[in-house]
């Protein structure tokens, strides 16, 4: 039996959304056509519109379906600084917090290199917070000339929420637009679109039990967004693309029932990852807490550790072999392991970034899940840890 | 036994480690990273530093339906292995790059991980054969496929190394049985191109490389009595036995072609001679390594042997002078182009006695 603790990189798909998946694959239908097969299809995409954003506070016609969590961020990003700039040239800069998903912080890479735009990434604090003071200094040190600001509700690895409602209050004294990454949040904890005031959400299916390949943007009505997609003016000319009626009906389906269920599943899960992170203290010597030492702070389905010495690599291969899933929480490049760019950010050391472990728990963890990662863990750890040294550069290194 | 598999990307490797599988063990995939900076696609002969070989392992360990991991050993690779080629060059030697990265990273870096992480057998494409005597001792054997014998470059290893070693391939009848083999197993890689020269070295152009990272020298090419012919880059660049892009201002009194007889990198000076001054017979070496008890508790002792001095050379019959470490060979024919830096591997039959490393290479009827 294998423990599986790894939802925040996908969770199962809910019994619900996946009968609505099947259901809707089985029908025909173009949501674009305008004859009877079309206007079926158009009608089952619309309902889902329309129940997505009734679970997310939004208006149905502030929903922009998309492929996914990272193209809504690219669309966010991109979108928002292209269209601010059309209507004035002096936006050229882009605010986005250091911990942000690489869906965010490459788009506004990109913007910098080939787009001639100003990046400017927000410090965090130690628990992975983003500094307000920094975010109120630059937008009054690039006042008149910031085009987006982009912080995430919560950190996909380290699980810090952010504080959204305050960065809008500052941006938006500036006339500034807020973009938020609420990938990881959505059934995890509360998440009104009409709340927190941001201007632009990004939401994906297989973050809540629903299907991978589908997302949304959700985008305030009246905001002017650039296209990245051109085509066939789909989604009111924002993005271009075949709507896909049986993933967006099985991700309304999924939201529904992730968001219904979310004040029950939170507390559920925090009381499992309050054994997890107590046990691994307890348990193992040298685990560090990374994130929020709060718990209220953090997503309740989200236990971040380093274990200095260690390699996340070795950790994750031991836990495997031993039926534990779980993530070292960070991209790898060209399948290189690297830092986690967040852990770096909160000024966490290099070697001890390197022996970084996620636990992430949704709507099938069990406490045997928890007991299982507590059995393995402790012998996976000193093995990895006599790994870790093994595979250190001996001293003296490149002498014959 | 668990083992775990190197995949390079390439179709040795992936075959090996499908031999691992079908052998009934818990087999686990490893691509090592050893470059830094990564091309997206393979380069002239670059065979398994790409983002594209890397795919390449992992796909093969999807068909097989092994675990995959990727470890950076990139920077173990720079310290060792790189390292050494440029300071071996730079002292006027000829390094074995191969050699240096089975010494070090595979059989070392990789190996020593994967024992702490609780594996028992490191397993590998390489063509050779490990045999075990009755007490369970391993020896290392040429493989079947003596055009794909690389017995050569794994003698560094050692016995206690072997142990915890496989080859799968070592009884592969040709390289075309191993393709054939992999597209009957459904790997993509089934027809993917042999890797050739240094995978370190982008487009297998040494020269510039060893131009980029050591700089240029500017010195003198003299002949065997110290009278100046030409003018060279840097001293680093040339190998014993060179006779190409020598550029000599004048030519040879005699007509004939003049090769690279020695580097002296004090003086920063290639010395250059004839294909007869080039012919060698007493090879000294150093850093020996012994399969078993060849050394002789530390006595002296001669050992009748075959020596073999380059990775694709023939071996050529000798006898031994073994001293602990070191080694002194006297080949009964000569050999033309030795240089230090070289490994010379003593074989017994198909069976490697040890190896050692060059230090000095002469004549007998020319005193050391």
């Amino acid at each position: 039996m294998t423990a599986y603790l790894d939802h925040a990189a996908t969770t199962p798909v809910l019994p619900a959304a996946a009968r609505a998946l099947a259901e809707q694959l089985a029908a025909t239908g173009n949501p674009s056509s305008l004859h009877a097969a079309g206007r079926a299809a158009r009608r089952v995409v619309e309902e889902s519109r329309e129940r997505l954003a009734a679970v997310l506070g939004a208006r149905p016609s502030e929903v922009v379906w998309t492929s996914g969590g990272t193209e809504a961020d690219n669309l966010a990003v991109k979108g928002l600084a292209w269209a601010r700039r059309a209507a004035d040239p002096a936006r050229d800069v882009v605010l986005v917090s250091a911990v942000e998903h690489h869906a965010v912080l490459d788009p506004a890479a990109w913007l910098g290199a080939h787009d001639g735009a100003t990046v400017v990434h927000l410090p965090v604090d130690a628990e992975g917070t983003v500094r307000l003071d920094a975010l109120a200094e630059a937008l009054a040190r690039y006042a008149g000339r910031v085009a987006l600001v982009s912080v995430m509700l919560a950190n996909n690895e380290v699980g810090t929420l952010q504080p959204v409602p305050e960065v809008v209050a500052l941006a938006h004294e500036h006339d500034v637009p807020v973009h938020c990454d609420a990938v990881q949040a959505v059934g995890q904890v509360p998440v009104r679109f009409d709340e927190l005031g941001v201007d632009a959400l990004t939401v994906t299916g297989h973050k809540v039990g629903g299907p991978g390949g589908v997302g949304a943007l959700l985008v305030r009505r009246g905001l002017a967004l650039e296209p990245v997609l051109h085509g066939g003016g789909q989604e009111r000319g924002v993005r271009s693309g075949t709507l896909d009626a049986p993933l967006v009906r099985a991700f309304a389906v999924a939201a529904d029932e992730a968001v219904a269920a979310q004040p029950a599943e939170a507390a559920r899960r925090a009381s499992l990852r309050d054994r997890i992170v107590a046990g691994v203290l307890d348990r193992v010597p040298g685990a560090v807490l990374r994130g929020p030492a709060d718990p209220a702070r953090r997503l309740p389905g989200n236990a971040h550790l380093t274990f200095a010495g260690c390699e996340g690599d070795s950790l994750l291969y031991l836990l495997d072999a031993a039926g534990v899933e779980a993530s070292t929480g960070s991209a790898c490049q060209a399948g290189v392991p690297q830092p986690s760019h967040v852990l770096l950010a909160m000024g966490v050391d290099a070697d001890d970034a390197r022996g970084a472990l996620r636990f992430s728990l949704g709507h099938t963890s069990t406490d045997d899940d928890v007991d299982a990662l507590l059995a393995a863990l402790p012998p996976a750890v000193e093995r990895a840890r006599a790994a870790g040294l093994a595979s250190a550069a001996p001293a003296g290194a490149g002498s014959r | 036994m668990r083992v775990l598999a190197a995949l390079s990307g390439g179709v040795d490797s992936a075959v090996a480690a499908a031999r691992a599988v079908d052998a009934g063990h818990d087999v686990v995939g490893v691509h090592m990273a050893l470059s830094r900076n990564r091309d997206q696609f393979r380069t002239g002969s670059r065979g398994c530093c790409s983002i594209e070989d890397a795919g390449d392992a992992r796909r093969a360990a999807d068909v097989l339906g092994i675990p995959y991991y990727v470890w950076d050993l990139s920077e173990r690779f720079e310290q060792t292995v790189v390292a050494d080629f440029l300071a071996e060059y730079e002292a006027g030697r000829t390094p074995n790059p191969c050699v240096r990265c089975n010494e070090h990273i595979k059989f070392e870096a990789l190996l020593d991980k994967a024992v702490a992480l609780g594996f028992d057998a490191v397993c590998t494409g390489h063509y050779a054969r490990v045999e075990r005597r009755p007490d369970g001792t391993p020896e290392l054997h040429r493989a079947r496929d003596l055009a794909k014998d690389q017995s050569y470059v794994l003698a560094v290893m050692g016995p206690e190394r072997l142990a915890r070693s496989l080859f799968p391939l070592g009884d592969v009848g040709s390289k075309d049985e191993t393709r054939a083999e992999a597209a009957a197993r459904g790997l993509s890689v089934s027809a993917k191109p042999d890797s050739y020269d240094i995978c370190f070295v982008a487009d297998g152009d040494t020269q510039g490389f060893l131009r980029e990272r050591l700089g240029s020298r500017p010195g003198e090419i003299v002949d065997a009595d110290g009278s100046v012919v030409g003018e060279h880059d840097g001293a680093y660049a040339y190998t014993v036995g060179q006779r190409r892009g020598l550029r000599l201002g004048r030519p040879a009194p005699d007509g004939r072609p003049r090769y690279v007889l020695s580097i002296e990198p004090v003086a920063n000076r290639v010395v250059v001679g004839t294909a007869e001054q080039l012919a060698v017979d007493v090879l000294a070496g150093d850093r020996a390594v012994w399969f078993d008890d060849v050394a002789g508790g530390g006595r002296p002792r001669t050992v009748p042997c075959q020596v073999q001095v380059r990775a694709h050379g023939a071996a050529v019959p000798a006898r031994a002078r073994v001293a602990g470490q070191r080694v002194e060979v006297k080949l009964d024919e000569p050999l033309r182009g030795v240089a230090p830096g070289q490994s010379l591997v003593l074989y017994d039959g198909t069976r490697v006695l040890g190896q050692a490393t060059v230090t000095t290479a002469r004549r007998a009827d020319v005193p050391a």
